[in-house]
């Protein structure tokens, strides 16, 4: 008999009922997230049906999407975008306190993105199922949870069923042959994964990523690795637990109560020596240069040293004229306006601490408006304790409070039309960032770089103090 | 849910590939709380300007009612999970979308609301592509597309296409697993 795969393994855990040609299997959900924005509708179809909420115990709920980063005023209103926003929040208040539902509210101290939380609480377990109305679930699978978006009417089947359908993905490893250079991060690491598969290349898989140098990305890493796998197109991306898991998940308060025996059992979470995969790719992990995006999906990206190529077609063409570029062009020669650091792919301590060693002792250039937003209430915590917030302020950066923020501009923080915005989020479609917005995708390095040579630069070049 | 049996209708081709749900439906709509009346959202930013004018582009030229059938470039409705962009085709009066490929997430929201996602090969696009406003047919059923004297076939998972032609309710299926799911629980609760 021929090995499992890491997905195979996790997988059978969770089966409930396995697939018949007629019909897709039934997997059960260890962990549902849900938030504002794809929950509401959800809610109503089980008010229109008179259903309860099965698991509450299994659901957690956060405000993410469209909270202000701005504080409250004197009066403690917060300045909602519209009352659409706040009547959503509101929204979500009403059917969590009906179903008994766990909410992180804007007054709890471990709020915060929803692919944050879940995490940050030990919630996330190693080989267990966890959806997300929200495509960068994913995100949960760098401990080596088969973790996935879904829509919401799925989001109605989880919260009446605790379990929903699925038909079994395929699988492709990714492997990183060698380590990464100085600088590199997994950001970079995540946008050569998807230049090289394109926007689609991972659709209807599932990727695992191996190797030594995802070996040796810390849980931070991991997290923004697999965050990305959506923007190939694949619904989630895992990385086998292993002792950077379990020191991470240590102590957290919702790691299962039997943690020597949890431990052993996600032990056995790896691909066997003699699994097959579907399809495999390698990747010469030292040839990786901090990566930049110059189109309006996150697989057109390059290497920040290089030039905006040749349009291979129509698509690829209108793309740079949506950018304001032209082939040839050094990508170090664009001009930027916005920086944006913050998301649940890169608003993590990690993250922060990176931007902070780059902006220590310099400014922001003096036509770029910078915004740090925390992932979660918690990394800010951190950040403050550490004192990055006086670095930020000090370089002449915003920093505020946490939530999805300029990753989807649905709060109110938004760029202008035609501006230059480089972001550490995940996605560079046109107006994702606010209409006409020309959103460049970066590391955090690249980003804080950027932001004080006020053109797209290669952090390397400058100096980092601690 | 909404039944999808058999559609006939002229096609509104728009060859962009790659069309996000972003450019379906932009974030700034996602706050509502309900599913209806998001008509006007569907590709808003493509079909007006920031004053609300109309743009230049080919939906804009058709009326939904007689062109209820989308021709669009490879891998359609990918990017984000928001459900809200099978409810605005929907509402603009969408039944039906080809392309060579879709966005997983995309794929599996539009059969849940009744809107038939069909997978064609690179050379029916590329014919559907060139004729504009070609009448044809959609037939679930017998899972094909007919126009002229062309008859191309397409697969579509058997549970969704089960559902859409009886308009029956997944949720229905998964309430009657109920048994089974909470064996399954006392299993795993066994285990640790
Ligand atoms: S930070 Fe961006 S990608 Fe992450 S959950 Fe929020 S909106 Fe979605």
């Amino acid at each position: 008999m021929t090995g499992k795969t890491l997905f195979e393994k996790v997988w059978e855990r969770n089966l409930v009922r396995d697939e018949a040609p007629d019909s897709p299997a039934i997997l059960h959900v260890g962990l549902h997230l849900i938030h504002e924005v794809t929950s509401p509708q959800a809610f109503q179809v089980l008010a229109d049906r008179n259903l309860k909420v099965r698991r509450p115990d299994l659901t957690l709920a956060t405000i993410d999407h469209s909270v202000p980063t701005l504080p409250a005023d004197a009066e403690g209103k917060l300045p909602y975008a519209t009352p659409a926003a706040e009547n959503q929040v509101e929204t979500l208040r009403a059917n969590c306190k009906a179903h008994g539902i766990e909410l992180l509210d804007l007054d709890d101290p471990r709020r915060g993105i929803v692919h944050m939380v879940g995490p940050e609480l030990g919630r996330t377990h190693p080989g267990s199922v966890v959806v997300c109305g929200d495509s960068h679930t994913s995100t949960h699978g760098a401990f080596g949870a088969l973790a996935f978006g879904i829509g919401t009417t799925e989001v109605g089947h989880v919260l009446a069923s605790q379990a929903l359908f699925q038909r079994k993905p395929k699988t492709l490893r990714v492997t990183f042959e060698g380590s990464v250079s100085e600088g590199v991060t997994a950001k970079d690491m995540a946008l050569a994964v998807i230049a090289r598969l394109g926007m689609d290349g991972g659709t209807g898989f599932v990727l695992e990523y191996a190797g030594e140098a995802v070996r040796a990305l810390s849980m931070e890493g991991r997290m923004t690795l697999c965050n990305l796998s959506i923007e190939a197109g694949a619904r989630a991306g895992m990385v086998a637990p292993d002792e950077t898991t379990f020191a991470y998940l240590k102590d957290r308060p919702g790691v299962p109560a039997d943690w020597d025996r949890s431990v052993a059992s996600w032990a056995e979470l790896y691909s066997d020596p003699d699994a097959v995969f579907d399809h495999e790719i390698t990747i010469d992990a030292a040839a990786i240069a901090p990566m930049v995006t110059y189109g309006v999906s996150p697989h057109e990206a390059a290497p920040v040293t290089g030039h905006v190529p040749t349009a291979s077609d129509e698509n690829a063409s209108a793309a740079l004229d949506y950018m304001g570029l032209s082939a040839g062009k050094e990508l170090s020669a664009i001009s930027v306006n916005r920086v944006f650091v913050g998301s649940c792919t890169n608003g993590r301590i990690e993250d922060l601490r990176q931007v902070a060693g780059l902006l220590r002792g310099k400014r922001v250039a003096d036509h770029v408006r910078m915004l740090v937003v925390p992932g979660s209430a918690a990394v800010k915590r951190q950040a403050e304790d550490e004192g990055l917030d006086q670095v930020f302020v000090s370089a002449g950066a915003e920093w505020r409070e946490p939530g999805c923020s300029m990753c989807i501009a649905m709060n109110g923080d938004k760029g202008a039309p035609g501006e230059v915005v480089v972001s550490t989020s995940n996605r560079n479609f046109r107006g994702r960032q606010g209409e006409g917005v020309r959103t460049i995708l970066a590391s955090p390095a690249t980003a804080a770089a950027s932001a004080v040579v006020g053109r797209l630069a290669d952090p390397r070049t400058l100096e980092v103090s601690s | 849910m909404k039944p999808f049996g058999k559609v006939t209708s002229k096609t509104v081709a728009v060859p962009t590939t790659n069309v996000d749900t972003d450019q379906i439906i932009p974030a700034r709509f996602l706050t509502t709380t309900d599913r209806d009346g998001l008509g006007d959202a569907a590709f808003r930013d493509w079909r007006f300007d920031k004053d609300g004018k109309p743009l230049d582009h080919p939906i804009n030229d058709v009326d939904a009612e007689t062109h209820s059938i989308l021709v669009a470039g490879d891998n359609f409705g990918c990017g984000s999970s928001r459900e809200h962009a099978a409810w605005a085709l929907d509402a603009f009066g969408v039944r039906a979308v080809i392309s060579t490929s879709f966005g997983d997430i995309f794929k599996s929201n539009a059969v849940k609301n009744g809107l038939l996602p069909v997978e064609v090969d690179q050379a029916t696009l590329d014919l559907l592509m060139s004729e504009p406003s070609r009448e044809l047919t959609i037939d679930l059923e017998e899972e094909e597309v007919r126009f002229g004297n062309h008859v191309v076939p397409f697969a579509t998972e058997p549970f969704a296409r089960r559902c859409l032609l009886q308009g029956a309710d997944p949720l229905s299926v998964l309430l009657d697993a109920v048994p089974d799911i909470e064996a399954f629980e006392n299993e795993q609760r066994k285990a640790s």
